[in-house]
């Protein structure tokens, strides 16, 4: 293999206002290989490879290509230089035709006029290069999600690739299609392309990566070459810790956990979740484990009612109950904390005594007004109780910090006075003080009796609070740990298989 | 706390602001602008004027404050106007003389016109401009069908005491105005509606998340909208003695979208304040009669109107009043002082 760096990003650092996205990041990779960029969510990948193509400028660091120093201020520079992207989503028209997309912007010409016979020639011809015998007239839109992303893949490296980066290309994939996306990958390879490849999916990473980088909490973990990197030793660089750092589990046993709560019995969902089993009981913990993507938050939809079950049944404070909705879930008194607070938690615009009292009201129904007092008092009471920091609850919750508006949502489900409260990712963003204050809470609730169903990716927290832990790999369940099983160890062999 | 008070305040400073400093600049133009007689148990003067002639865009803007909040337009309701205003001419001419069945027409023709535009937008998901754009067109097209293609004039007494009667001194569609913003009120702010509604505009997808119903509170606000619509087309319809297909209601959605919006709203949706949206509809009438005491030629008024309309944005923006601080010399002198 050539060993001279095509890429090279030496001490890349991104500072946002509120975040210090990436550290003195470096990363390097070779013409001809396939290295593999991973972390969990929020660990910095996606700004990496947005400082490379040009979407963000580094806040300091040099980028080389081939040894020269570049600048990219969009992804077009990228482009021009030989940094192309292909992403999850394509990002291309699917209403023109493929040949269209192929040529778009550098179509050939003749006496001024695009040539449209040469572009669909061209195009028909590149295609075949890829092993797609297509009708390159039709929109793109006629093809798979798999096709366009070989257009996609095939246009980009036409327009002269040095680098490619696929990020997640094979989350919408089936397992055929992963495998031709693998043969090109190789094939280019071959060709001298240095391919970034990112992924969630273990396995995938070991079929064809040649390297891996691992990044965690917005700093470089490692340089691996993937042959002599464990899964183990693989996942517990992402998921933080080494092996040996590890402590003990520390979670309490409750005597009233005899009681079931919630019962899952083949709880599933075409597509997105293979039957669970789950039972639940009052004043206890349940930690979901996994990778992302392995099925944890889908799990809580599922629970929630936010999307409909395919298969089995739940029963819950002794009733069977089949939710079609969030709000059957509130009605029979569960609460739900998103993965995604700004996208699914906060009501921006709205003060934080809104935020706090909607979901009671909700429960109350629209003509049981709660009184601006009584609002207030709501309000008051979990900001002490909580200490969240803010000197005023009229103020719009979207100028809290991470950590305050997360108390602020868990006050909102406290507020409605559930039985289940599911917390998926509870701790995500927020910075280290409020993370153990979230911990302690939990903990504290579940004392008073409360049953949680709480997602992490972040190990010692689940051993922190966890009475049972649930692991999930590829959207099926694989383990069940119970006692002296809860610690990361258990945890991370769980997550790998091994 | 006061820096959140302050902000609150300043939501509805500019806009009253803005009404105000048009009122002065009429009584600076046309002295006897603020004189208010009572005469015949009726108060007579601009002031009074300015009210009754507001009256049907207030009603729509209440409506539209609604739709805008939920994160979405009403284009429909100038042709609902037309519809409401030719379903009671149909009857009348008909020879209906009781006034509850007139009515009741006009405004259940409002309140259908506002189902389907709920459905639309509610349940099947179709964008609020679009959707709302097929009963604009279509609306006229039904009251011209119901007109017979003429424009229908009556004569009833009762119905005509919508558009021109009094009560209490004064003008009735104030007064209908007065009774709707207070039902709509009490509606949103004495029930959780308006905070459901704001939610939804806000994150549909976090109010989801809190079991709330946003095909239902959509299809509410927009059955408001359509019932103002149809009380406004009924005045209107009842102003002239006839139903004019063509003419009535004629872009008064866009006016009303303006009303809202001067009156500090977001076209995103989210926080809404059906008094600010009244104050809007006023600012823009009394502006036209700014235009017209103050003697410019009228061709001039369109181009006024909309130079005046800027101007009302400009201050209500945030960016703007930041970027205007900073020209400011002297704010800037204190602050290096300060430093």
């Amino acid at each position: 293999m050539n060993t001279t760096p095509v890429l090279q990003l030496k001490g890349i650092n991104k500072i946002f206002p509120s975040v210090h996205a990436l550290k003195d990041v470096d990363f390097s990779l070779r013409a001809g290989e396939i290295h593999a960029l991973l972390g969990e969510n929020g660990a910095g990948k996606s700004t990496l490879i947005k400082v490379m193509t040009g979407v963000y400028q580094r806040d300091g660091g040099d980028i080389l290509l081939e040894g020269n120093p570049i600048f990219p201020n969009n992804t077009g520079d990228a482009q021009d230089l030989g940094i192309s992207t292909v992403y999850q989503e394509v990002n291309l028209l699917p209403n023109l035709t493929v040949a269209q997309n192929i040529y778009l912007g550098r179509e050939p010409r003749r006496f001024g006029l695009i040539n449209w016979k040469k572009v669909n020639q061209d195009a028909a011809q590149l295609l075949k290069g890829y092993d797609l015998h297509i009708d390159v007239t039709l929109p793109l839109s006629h093809y798979s999600i798999a096709v366009q992303q070989l257009i996609a893949i095939a246009r980009g490296v036409d327009m002269s690739a040095k680098v490619l980066i696929l990020d997640e290309p094979t989350a919408s994939l089936d397992a055929d299609e992963v495998q031709s996306l693998f043969r090109i990958m190789r094939d280019l390879k071959a060709r001298g392309i240095g391919i970034v490849f990112v992924t969630h999916f273990l396995d995938q990473v070991y079929a064809v990566c040649d390297r891996i980088t691992i990044l965690r909490s917005a700093e470089l973990v490692g340089e691996f070459v993937a042959a002599n990197l464990s899964r183990t030793e693989l996942i517990g660089h992402m998921l933080g810790k080494e092996l040996a750092e590890l402590g003990e589990h520390k979670a309490q046993t409750n005597e009233n956990r005899d009681e079931a709560l919630l019962t899952l019995q083949g709880l599933g969902r075409n597509a997105t979740l293979s039957a669970v089993d789950l039972q639940v009981c009052k004043g206890e913990v349940v930690g979901l484990a996994g990778l992302l993507g392995s099925g944890r938050t889908e799990l809580c939809r599922l629970i929630f009612g936010v999307d409909k079950k395919h298969t089995g049944t739940v029963t819950f404070n002794g009733k069977a109950v089949n939710f079609s909705s969030p709000r059957d879930a509130i009605d029979a008194g569960m609460g739900l904390c998103p993965e995604d607070r700004k996208h699914d938690g906060i009501l921006g615009q709205l003060s934080i005594r809104e935020n706090m009292i909607l979901a009671r009201q909700i429960k109350q129904g629209w003509w049981k007004f709660i009184s601006r007092k009584e609002q207030e008092e709501i309000a008051n009471q979990y900001v002490k109780e909580l200490s969240i920091a803010t000197s005023d609850i009229e103020k719009p919750i979207e100028q809290l910090s991470g950590g305050n508006q997360q108390k602020v949502i868990l006050a909102r489900w406290l507020a409605a006075n559930p039985s289940l409260l599911i917390l998926d990712e509870p701790t995500r963003g927020i910075d280290i003080g409020a993370h153990a204050e979230i911990i302690r809470l939990i903990r504290k609730l579940c004392d008073q009796g409360l049953a949680l169903v709480v997602a992490s990716s972040e190990l010692e927290e689940l051993v922190a609070f966890s009475s049972k832990v649930i692991v999930l790999r590829d959207r099926n369940k694989v383990a069940e740990l119970e006692g002296n099983d809860i610690n990361p160890q258990r945890i991370m062999q769980a997550i790998a298989a091994s | 706390m006061n820096l959140t008070k302050n902000q609150n305040l300043r939501r509805y400073l500019w806009p009253c602001a803005g009404l105000l400093v048009l009122l002065i600049i009429n009584a600076i133009i046309a002295p006897e602008f603020f004189h208010i007689e009572f005469k015949d148990g009726r108060f007579y003067g601009s002031l009074i004027d300015v009210l009754n002639r507001a009256a049907p865009v207030a009603l729509l803007a209440i409506g539209m404050a609604l739709v805008i909040a939920t994160g979405g337009v009403d284009l429909s309701v100038g042709s609902i106007m037309a519809i409401a205003g030719a379903a009671s001419a149909y009857y009348i001419t008909k020879g209906v003389d009781n006034l509850a069945i007139i009515i009741g027409a006009g405004l259940l023709a409002g309140l259908i016109a506002g189902v389907i535009n709920g459905l639309l937008v509610g349940y099947m998901s179709i964008q609020p401009i679009v959707a709302t754009l097929i009963l604009m067109v279509a609306g006229r097209g039904i009251a011209q069908l119901m007109n017979e293609g003429q424009i229908v004039t009556f004569d009833h007494a009762g119905f005509s005491f919508l558009g021109t009667g009094d009560f209490l001194g004064l003008p009735f569609p104030v007064v209908l105005v007065i009774i709707t913003f207070i039902i709509v009120q009490l509606l949103t702010r004495r029930t959780a509606l308006g905070l459901y509604i704001e939610a939804v505009g806000a994150n549909p997808s976090a109010s989801h998340y809190m079991g709330l119903n946003a095909k239902a509170i959509k299809m509410s606000v927009y059955c408001v909208a359509g019932l103002c619509a149809a009380l406004a087309g009924m005045i209107a319809a009842a102003d002239i003695k006839g139903s004019d297909a063509n003419n009535a209601g004629l872009w008064l959605e866009l006016d009303a979208i303006l009303a809202v919006v001067i009156g500090g709203a977001s076209l995103m949706g989210g926080r809404f304040s059906i008094f600010l949206a009244v104050i809007g509809a006023l600012i823009i009438q009394t502006l036209t009669v700014t235009i017209i005491l103050s003697g410019i030629p009228p061709k001039f008024n369109l181009l006024i109107k909309a130079s005046a309309i800027i101007i009302v944005l400009l201050m209500q923006s945030p960016r703007f009043q930041q970027q205007l601080s900073q020209l400011n010399f002297w704010s800037k002198k204190k602050e290096s002082n300060r430093v």
